[in-house]
């Protein structure tokens, strides 16, 4: 057994688990339509490889770059490229941006691919290869490339792999759901996982109410008979599921501010990366569905779905029956740290794990922010041990270089100051503000310098053509002097 | 379908700033029995009009500035303010010394700072130093403890005293008075007698004075509700016994004779008052952990040299509002270590 440790604050939230993990897994059918979106994080954009009018299969890769950070975009069904545009993405400003539109025929006819029967075989580059050819991101919401967390460089020593499986949002269900259907891809994906990496540790932690997911995964680990990959139920606290947090309750270890876990010897992925991963190596098949939580009350029938992404909300919500008529908001996410949708047209991504569609019975609708009382609950549930309270009063008064003493940086936004809040402040809001004016404020910095330092240069070489003006003018004087003088002598000895 | 958008989280909040203080409110309850118990209910009379007078002087301010007056008037931080100012004033103090208290506090320490959650310091206290150094003698004319006063006084002839300072007939102003245990203990102390010598005294009980300790245990009660109620946290409190009980426990072992016993410190005054609501205050306290412990351990210990070697028998008063100025260094300095950073 673990000694498991834990973090400072957090919260017990009602967690309406519920509502959605009642209903089977199933299937969603083919939606209509499928759209991608080109941007794939901020400044990583992936560039088109089909065109207008074009078939493709499922599994056809439709768009790609050479990027570092990219991941290739397949295509989940087959049919026609209808349209390369611009439409509405799944984004916090709720921005537009370009995206590839599919109309489906259908067929779901697939491209044929095949998987390695034994990974063991494979050395860590070539896996790694399958895994960034499947375009497999953090399915935990952060959508990281996964290829690229698995090679963190020679300098960092690996130990234990986490997988995580503390679904700590409400509402939220669908790696618990995986966990209870599929836990033999979730395992075997953590076995290619320890392969690749060459450590000998998993652990698999998720939170101790989901004791049916407890029940198929010990069963699953005894059928593989591995050793190596221990389960562990940890304590329903949000934001254990934060992988800081998490890490530091399994391992008593905290990630240093500003790094990275394997900082520390920890490699944590959602256990969904992991399933992906198993389905990429083994099964040869890239990334094209996941599960997603539908749920909230503005849902007629919550459910965990097998959903194609690319598939557009709206469809999704038809085939749980649509909505009720309270719902009041639509979120991408859990009602923590979810963002909200301005249209159920936009489609879902492969960092989208919950649709909760919200009446006033599940989210807040409008508060009005009172002054701040001081009260100290937001430090108390603070799972960073940061002053919120005193992060409010010098991001409200712009004052960014207090902001950044009292560590804003390391704010993970999880919403905990704010749900305390006597006052109703929006706390997230102020920070979220203020870190993205250090930042801007910087890259102003940095481009001041580049031009300081570009008007110095420009200064420097007027001086120098100055100096070489004055020289050359000098070196003619002289040469004129010496011509003069010459002409002279020559006519004192004719003379 | 389109869809109003808002920023995470979206989860309802938990708490109001309303029901903060209404349950401050509500754990005052006992308190203000135990006072209407053994001191009348001219207690009841200051906490009406200290309430009425606090909303009327809020609802004021807030429409000279401009500023919208059912949302602050809802948020009872202003009836908080007047109950315990009121509670803090001696039961039959003529209705004017509530009246100008309570527009001090509300006008001058609220509202001139900015409002609730600006105010550097505690208004309750500064209304109530404010009351104290400006009228000494209705401030320290408390009416004697019931069952030891040569009369008892009917509601009638409470409200004649606080609305008319009418004193009833046949009755004089020192027959309704009487010393308070902290001031009975300085005054004997004064004239060589030992602490023995003066606990003998009639206003003396089990714990500290008669009827006194009983109203801290009141306190005490509603004040350990608050944090069942996690309204407020242990660490102000805690750190306020712990200040004073250490410091009058030294001074008792070095001489008994000279220095009442912890004990009495704790259960006689306002050191409970103080300790669960006053020093709680959360606009004017430290608010880090270690901060607040030394906030509280601070005001306890002032409030013990005040009341030996000052010139007031009680003190948390001032000891609250010197400890206010304090509170934004002791924060400063005592900032929690962050997540993944080093200590």
């Amino acid at each position: 057994m673990l000694n498991l440790a834990r973090f400072h604050g957090g919260l017990h939230l009602p967690n309406n688990k519920e509502l959605s993990n009642q209903a089977p897994l199933r299937q969603a059918s083919i939606p209509k339509k499928l759209v991608y979106p080109l941007m794939q994080r901020p400044g990583v954009t992936v560039d088109p490889k089909v065109q207008v009018g074009e078939r493709v299969l499922r599994g056809q890769v439709i768009a790609h770059s050479d990027h570092p950070l990219a991941t290739p975009v397949h295509a989940a069904s087959s049919g026609v490229i209808e349209a390369i545009e611009e439409r509405l993405i799944p984004h916090p400003s709720g921005m537009a941006d370009v995206c590839i539109v599919i109309a489906t025929d259908g067929l779901d006819e697939s491209l044929v691919t095949q998987g390695v029967a034994d990974f063991s075989s494979q050395d860590p580059a070539s896996i790694r290869t399958a895994i960034k050819n499947a375009g497999i991101v953090g399915l935990g919401g952060a959508a990281f490339p996964t290829a690229i967390k698995l090679n963190p460089g020679p300098q960092r020593k690996l130990d234990t792999l986490l997988l995580n499986g503390a679904e700590c949002e409400p509402y939220i269900t669908c790696d618990d759901c995986l966990m209870q259907n599929q836990p033999e891809s979730v395992l075997v994906g953590a076995q290619i996982l320890l392969h690749s990496l060459h450590i000998e540790r998993c652990i698999v932690a998720i939170e101790d109410h989901m004791k049916r997911a407890y029940a198929r995964l010990t069963q699953a680990v005894a059928a593989l008979n591995d050793p190596r990959i221990i389960i562990v139920q940890v304590p329903a606290i949000y934001p254990t599921g934060g992988e800081k947090q998490l890490i530091k309750v399994v391992t008593g270890k905290e990630t240093p501010s500003g790094g990275i876990p394997a900082d520390i010897g920890v490699l944590c992925v959602n256990v969904g990366t992991a399933s992906a991963v198993y389905d990429a190596v083994c099964k040869g098949k890239p990334l094209t569905e996941r599960v997603i939580t539908v749920t909230g009350r503005g849902v007629k029938e919550p459910q965990n779905r097998y959903v194609r992404i690319g598939t557009p909300i709206s469809e999704l919500i038809e085939q749980c029956g649509g909505y009720t008529e309270h719902v009041e908001r639509l979120i991408m996410g859990g009602p923590m740290m979810g963002f909200a949708l301005p249209d159920d047209e936009i489609a879902v991504v492969k960092a989208t794990n919950c649709i909760l569609a919200g009446t006033a019975a599940d989210i807040n609708i409008g508060k009005q922010a009172m002054p701040c009382i001081r009260c100290g609950d937001c430090a108390k549930a603070c799972p960073v041990d940061l002053l919120p309270q005193q992060l409010y009063w010098h991001s409200r008064a712009g004052n960014l270089d207090k902001c950044k003493e009292f560590s804003l940086f390391d704010c993970i936004e999880c919403g905990c100051c704010e749900v305390v809040c006597p006052s109703h402040i929006p706390l997230v809001q102020y920070y979220r503000s203020a870190k993205s004016k250090v930042i801007a404020k910087a890259k102003e910095a940095e481009k001041a310098a580049v031009a300081k330092r570009r008007h110095d240069m420009h200064l420097e070489r007027k001086a120098k053509e100055q100096a070489e003006k004055a020289e050359r003018a000098r070196l003619k004087k002289e040469a004129l002097a010496k011509v003069k003088q010459a002409n002279a002598e020559k006519e004192g000895v004719t003379q | 379908m389109k869809f109003s958008t808002a920023l995470s989280p979206h989860v309802q909040p938990v708490n109001s700033v309303t029901r903060v203080m209404f349950e401050v409110i509500v754990a005052l309850v006992p308190g203000i029995i135990a006072l209407v118990w053994f001191f009348g209910l001219g207690v009841l009379i200051n906490v009406v009009l200290a309430v009425i007078t606090a909303l009327m002087a809020e609802s004021l301010v807030l429409l000279v500035r401009g500023r919208p007056v059912w949302v602050s008037l809802k948020d009872l931080s202003a009836v908080v303010t007047a109950v315990l100012l009121a509670i803090s004033l001696p039961a039959i103090a003529p209705w004017w010394v509530t009246v100008t208290g309570i527009v001090f506090a509300i006008v001058i320490a609220k509202h001139l700072y900015g409002g609730l959650g600006y105010n550097p310091f505690n208004p309750a206290m500064i209304g109530y130093v404010f009351l104290l150094v400006s009228f000494p003698l209705p401030m320290t004319s408390w009416p004697a403890v019931a069952g030891l006063g040569t009369m008892t006084l009917n509601f009638q002839d409470i409200a004649q005293l606080i609305f008319f300072e009418r004193i009833p007939e046949n009755a004089d102003y020192d027959a309704l008075t009487m010393a308070t245990p902290l001031d009975a203990l300085k005054t004997q102390l004064s004239l060589q007698k030992t602490v023995l010598e003066a606990q003998s005294g009639a206003v003396f009980g089990y714990l500290a004075g008669k009827g006194w300790e009983w109203v801290s245990l009141a306190y005490l009660l509603g004040g350990l509700w608050l944090m069942v109620r996690k309204i407020i946290n242990w660490h102000i409190p805690v750190g306020l016994i712990l200040g004073i009980s250490v410091i009058s426990g030294i001074c008792y072992l070095i001489d008994a004779q000279l220095y009442a016993p912890p004990v009495f410190h704790l259960f006689a005054g306002a050191t409970m008052l103080g300790a669960f609501f006053i020093a709680t205050d959360p606009v004017t306290a430290a608010t880090t952990v270690k901060g607040r412990l030394i906030y509280g351990m601070m005001i306890g210990a002032l409030v013990y040299i005040i009341r030996v070697w000052g010139g007031y028998p009680d003190a948390v008063a001032f000891s609250v509002l010197l400890a206010n100025l304090a509170a934004p260094a002791l924060d400063y300095f005592t900032k929690p270590r962050v997540f993944g950073h080093r200590a």
